[in-house]
């Protein structure tokens, strides 16, 4: 509510104008006390007998019952999956698979409100997002990947592609349906059948998604859907699977890779990142503070292609630092079902310990902290969107993924400094590259070592763009016509680059 | 005056204080935050306070060949005591009328506190000789306006003449005095969010207290986009040289929903301080019923019938 202020001879200025709240109502959700796993079209209950919580992060509110799928359940799952694949999926003509898959993304579409809450409620993210990101990008996934279902031979003309059998499919926590999404698609579109496991703190829009696939009537044990932490995960990785599509940390994918090594299953990667969003000084500046913001605070800063290294021209440095500064004061942290929150709760304690701990490594390290003025709910994991200036190259927060809303802030001279110092790092997503030269762009996209890099502009996603990375980020590609490839077996000779 | 050079030296004269770089716009990025601002949803008590805010902001508008004397006291009336029915809401801040009907709307709102605004200097087109535009305005505040509105000649902006544009508003702000003055950029002419910024830096550099829109005779006029690009010129200028410039969207803004957009964007741009009328202000003809219809039903809860509302 707004108060009014006298000021001299002014017109009075009011001293608030505090925005009342507008949240997106809860009731469009109706979750279960206690969840099974999916397995052969049903929801079954896990041999292994045992099962967690799954948390609301804003309130640390318990939501539901889930699963800790076993050894057991794994090699079930697994086999159900086998069994559809040779029963009929593996010979369902492509339009069939493409009408599943058109109907899948329509009645994700149809049930977007209710995905979008559940998604906020389980993970912590803005309903904004949810809302006009998350969902939107995965039903058009869907869409996308449905049009390929039937012209493989096309896609991949004198390779003669088939499927590979069943895949196995871990998603991290940061965009749970969307993951999904990029997964079960192109999976779905090559004729393979799929056992994907959802993140241990973040499975219930993959458990409503279940309920999607029954409204579609796909064949019952095409896709299975598996929850657990890692342990789960690591019982997938060693099933009788054809191939592993992993999306998580480096750490973890470097352990999946030794696993599988020798094994002949496909692999493809999908790891973390340091991305380096760079800030030349003929850009347009308010744009690229923009920018900036939803590079690094989008969905609190979980998000692997990230710009967490900002990397600014030293001749606008000061001005830009002061925009940004000021940017910040306005973005609202908070209730991610209000409407008007711009940034969420962190998902999970694990990853708030994990993003203090680098926070006071980068203060320790002598880099200069900045946080705007900020009321943090009482419950929940939350962390004030953060600026570190005065970072320097061999610094942790400057070298490590933060996976939080963190910002390093470091400077360069010129065009090639800023490639030198963007390149010095062992991951390889993503990059962002600000000016308003043309021709500067294109110099910088050809030798920056990153799998996508966006010019004046920043994570922006589409299904016909392949997503993937460079060195420690990991291997594959995931959305377009790229995107189908490590699904599929070629005649006569190894797909390339699967 | 002297022959105006053909290069952008306008930017180059020696300005105290210092001007911002110029800089340079992005057009989707611009239009992206835009949007994303036209998201806020604001509700209850919040709404009801910028709908308040709204009505003391505006500058009831008539531009139109055909106003008569009869006309603008009408309009005059209804600035002074918008809706007669509800005493607590406020009066709106001026009247903007054509110079032939100043003193009719002088008269009218006599010493109700509502500002008499005149366009000036060949409104709309700005294509008069620059003399001719000096000596209107300067009539116009002889016959009683508090507030100028003049148009900068686009013509010469577009080809590239920028220090007749210039030169034209210092003299016209020479010319009036102390009297507040708002200079309309017509972005629907200047086609490209660059040349909105180039202008509204220009218009301040040269005097401008307010820098306005456009004149309401074109169909491109007050976006969001557009506007949030001024603002942002606008804190640009107090960032750099502590001087508040006033800004005032023009035309296209017809609902209380956009009303209310607009006020985020300038909440969100410029912080709390421009949320006044000396800083803020909307030239509207039709938004003032559509706000009023709102106040209502937020006071009531229903939506009472258009003919509950003067037209005026």
């Amino acid at each position: 509510m707004a108060e009014l202020e006298q000021r001299g001879d002014r017109t009075p200025a009011p001293s608030k104008w505090e925005y009342a709240s507008a949240p997106e109502s809860r009731e469009i959700v109706t979750l279960q006390d206690r969840y099974g796993l999916f397995v052969g079209g049903e929801f079954v209950e896990p041999r292994s007998d045992d099962y967690y919580r799954t948390i609301d992060p804003a309130s640390e509110e318990p939501l539901a019952e889930i699963p800790q799928a076993g050894p057991e359940d794994v090699a079930l799952a697994v086999s159900t999956a086998r069994e559809a694949f040779e029963d009929g999926w593996s010979a369902a003509t492509p339009a069939e698979r493409a009408k599943y898959l058109y109907r899948i993304a329509r009645i994700l579409q149809e049930r977007s409100r209710e995905f979008a809450v559940l998604e906020s409620l389980n993970g912590g993210k803005p309903i904004r997002e949810s809302r006009d990101v998350d969902l939107p990008l995965a039903a058009a996934h869907f869409f996308y990947y449905a049009g390929w279902a039937d012209k493989l031979e096309y896609a991949f003309p004198h390779r003669r592609p088939k499927p590979l059998g069943v895949a196995g499919q871990i998603i991290p926590w940061n965009f749970p349906l969307l993951m999904l999404a990029w997964k079960i698609a192109p999976a779905l579109a090559a004729g393979n059948t799929v056992v994907l496991k959802p993140a241990e703190t973040t499975p219930l829009s993959a458990l409503l998604f279940c309920d999607v696939l029954r409204q579609a009537e796909l064949p019952p044990g095409v896709v299975n859907i598996i929850t657990g932490d890692g342990a789960t995960g690591a019982a997938l990785v060693k099933s009788d699977v054809d191939k592993i599509a992993f999306t998580g940390s480096t750490e973890v994918g470097k352990a999946i890779q030794r696993e599988l090594a020798g094994t002949g299953k496909k692999l493809t990667l999908e790891l973390g990142g340091k991305a380096a969003n760079i800030i030349f000084d003929d850009c347009a500046l308010d744009q690229a503070v923009e920018g900036i913001v939803n590079g690094i605070y989008f969905n609190q800063g979980h998000v692997c292609c990230a710009g967490s290294r900002l990397l600014v021209q030293e001749s606008i440095y000061e001005p830009l630092i002061e925009k940004l500064k000021r940017r910040l004061t306005t973005l609202r942290v908070g209730d991610p079902l209000d409407k008007n929150t711009d940034v969420g709760a962190i998902n999970s304690r694990q990853q708030l310990d994990k993003i203090e701990e680098l926070v006071a490594a980068g203060k320790e390290e002598g880099a200069e902290i900045y946080q705007p003025p900020c009321r943090l709910p009482e419950k929940g994991y939350w962390f004030v969107p953060t600026v570190f200036t005065n970072v320097a190259q061999s610094y942790r927060i400057a070298q490590e993924e933060i996976f939080g809303p963190v910002l390093s802030v470091l400077t360069f001279r010129t065009p090639d400094e800023a490639v030198e110092k963007a390149n010095n790092t062992p991951y390889g997503l993503s990059a962002g590259v600000w000016t308003e030269k043309g021709s500067r762009i294109l110099w910088m996209a050809q030798r920056l070592e990153a799998g996508v890099i966006w010019a004046n502009t920043y994570n922006r996603f589409d299904p016909a763009s392949p997503f993937g990375g460079y060195k420690e980020s990991g291997f594959g590609r995931e959305g377009g016509r790229h995107g189908l490839e490590p699904y599929l077996a070629f005649d006569g000779a190894e797909s390339v680059g699967g | 005056m002297a022959q105006a050079p053909a290069l952008p030296t306008g930017f180059e004269l020696p300005l105290e204080p210092r001007l911002p770089r110029i800089g340079s716009v992005d057009q989707v990025a611009v239009e992206a935050r835009a949007t994303d601002l036209s998201r806020r949803s604001i509700k209850r008590e919040t709404k009801l306070f910028a709908l308040d805010l709204a009505v003391r902001m505006m500058d009831l508008t008539t531009l139109e060949g055909a106003d008569t004397p009869g006309k603008v006291a009408a309009l005059a009336s209804k600035a002074v005591r918008p809706d007669p029915s509800d005493a607590s809401i406020p009066s709106v801040a001026a009247v903007c009328v054509y110079p032939n009907l100043v003193q009719t709307a002088r008269e009218r709102v006599g010493d109700s506190g509502v500002k008499v605004a005149s366009v000036a200097t060949a409104f709309p087109s700005g294509q008069s000789p620059t003399d001719l535009k000096v000596a209107e305005a300067r009539r116009v505040v002889e016959l009683g306006a508090d507030e100028v509105d003049m148009v900068i000649d686009r013509g010469a902006f577009l080809a590239g003449r920028y220090a007749k544009v210039y030169d034209e508003i210092v003299q016209v702000k020479e010319a009036i005095g102390e009297t507040h003055l708002k200079v309309i950029l017509e972005v629907g002419e200047l086609g490209t969010y660059d040349n909105v910024r180039r202008a509204s830096l220009l218009a301040i550099a040269a005097g401008a207290d307010f820098i306005k829109t456009s004149t309401g005779k074109l169909s491109s006029s007050a976006t969001l986009p557009v506007t949030l690009v001024m603002l942002e010129a606008i804190r640009d200028v107090y960032e750099e040289t502590g001087r508040r410039v006033g800004m005032k969207p023009a035309g296209g803004i017809r609902n209380a929903k956009q009303a209310v957009q607009t006020l985020v964007v300038v909440h969100e741009t410029l912080g709390l301080d421009w949320l006044t009328p000396d800083l803020f202000r909307f030239g509207a003809s039709s938004l003032l019923n559509d706000v009023l219809m709102q106040i209502r039903k937020q006071k009531t809860g229903s939506y009472q019938s258009p003919d509950y509302f003067t037209i005026d």
